[in-house]
């Protein structure tokens, strides 16, 4: 293929970074990553059909220090994704589509994602304490 | 003048052959994984702690079993949707068909052996 020397379009590099082209990259990233946690959801249901045995081995690996560290990093995956995904399903309903609505909306996702993680880790430890 | 037959527009499909079908479903998908996620959630985050006689027993409950029946089928649809948008903006080429391939059929078996290891604990 021959390389055509017609300028290209500006690319991401021109522009300063705005809360809404890295939320929007960000639910990408977190999509990619939910999915992986999909396949260790299906790992986990497959040690409990598997026995005792397998089920402690699953187990021990998700509490081991490296296995806690993707439940986390999933949780907060999950919150995000999913109140960003509330936030594109208002957008196809035609609703919050300005330019300062469209950004608070994200500062309101990101707190959600924050304080959700917070929330049920918090809970967790204390559960597992008390 | 209009190149399109009568029939294709009729259909209105576009050139892509499916309209909206792979965007309604996303957004069907999404839609029923929001209720389904949060009770994962809130279901580990109440018994975060399950050793392997009390989750058996937990998947054995009804609720249990049909809520994550019906998560682990919408939520492979929702990653075959969303991985397959994402590996056409960045694969090209025959690599491009073989990771669709690849993806459609690792969802595939996902959710089945999924299904069956939950049929399996809960009989």
């Amino acid at each position: 293929m021959s390389v055509s020397q017609r300028p290209l379009s500006p690319h991401l590099q021109v522009y300063s970074w705005h809360l809404t082209m890295a939320l929007s990259i960000l639910h990408r990233m977190t999509g990619v990553f939910l999915s992986f946690g999909a396949v260790a959801l299906v790992i986990v249901l497959v040690s409990m059909a598997s026995g005792a045995d397998a089920y402690s081995c699953i187990h021990d690996a998700l509490t081991h220090p490296i296995g806690l560290l993707f439940l986390f990093a999933w949780t907060f995956a999950l919150y995000f994704h999913m109140a960003n995904g509330v936030r594109h399903l208002v957008w196809d309903a035609g609703l919050g589509l300005g330019k300062k609505v469209a950004s608070s909306s994200g500062w309101y996702v990101l707190a959600f994602a924050v304080l959700a993680t917070a929330a049920s880790w918090l809970s967790m430890v204390m559960g597992v304490l008390v | 003048m209009s190149l399109r037959t009568p029939l294709s527009a009729a259909k209105g499909l576009g050139s892509a052959r499916e309209g909206a079908h792979h965007w309604w479903m996303q957004r069907l998908t999404s839609l029923a994984l929001l209720p389904l996620t949060l009770w994962l959630a809130i279901s580990i985050v109440m018994f975060p702690e399950m050793d392997y006689a009390s989750a058996v027993a937990w998947m054995q409950t009804p609720v249990a079993a049909i809520a994550m029946s019906l998560l682990v089928i919408s939520l492979f649809y929702h990653v075959q949707l969303g991985l397959q948008v994402i590996i056409e903006d960045y694969v090209g080429g025959a690599l491009k068909i073989a990771s669709l391939i690849a993806l459609n059929f690792t969802c595939i078996v996902m959710v089945f052996v999924g299904l069956y290891s939950i049929i399996k604990v809960s009989f």
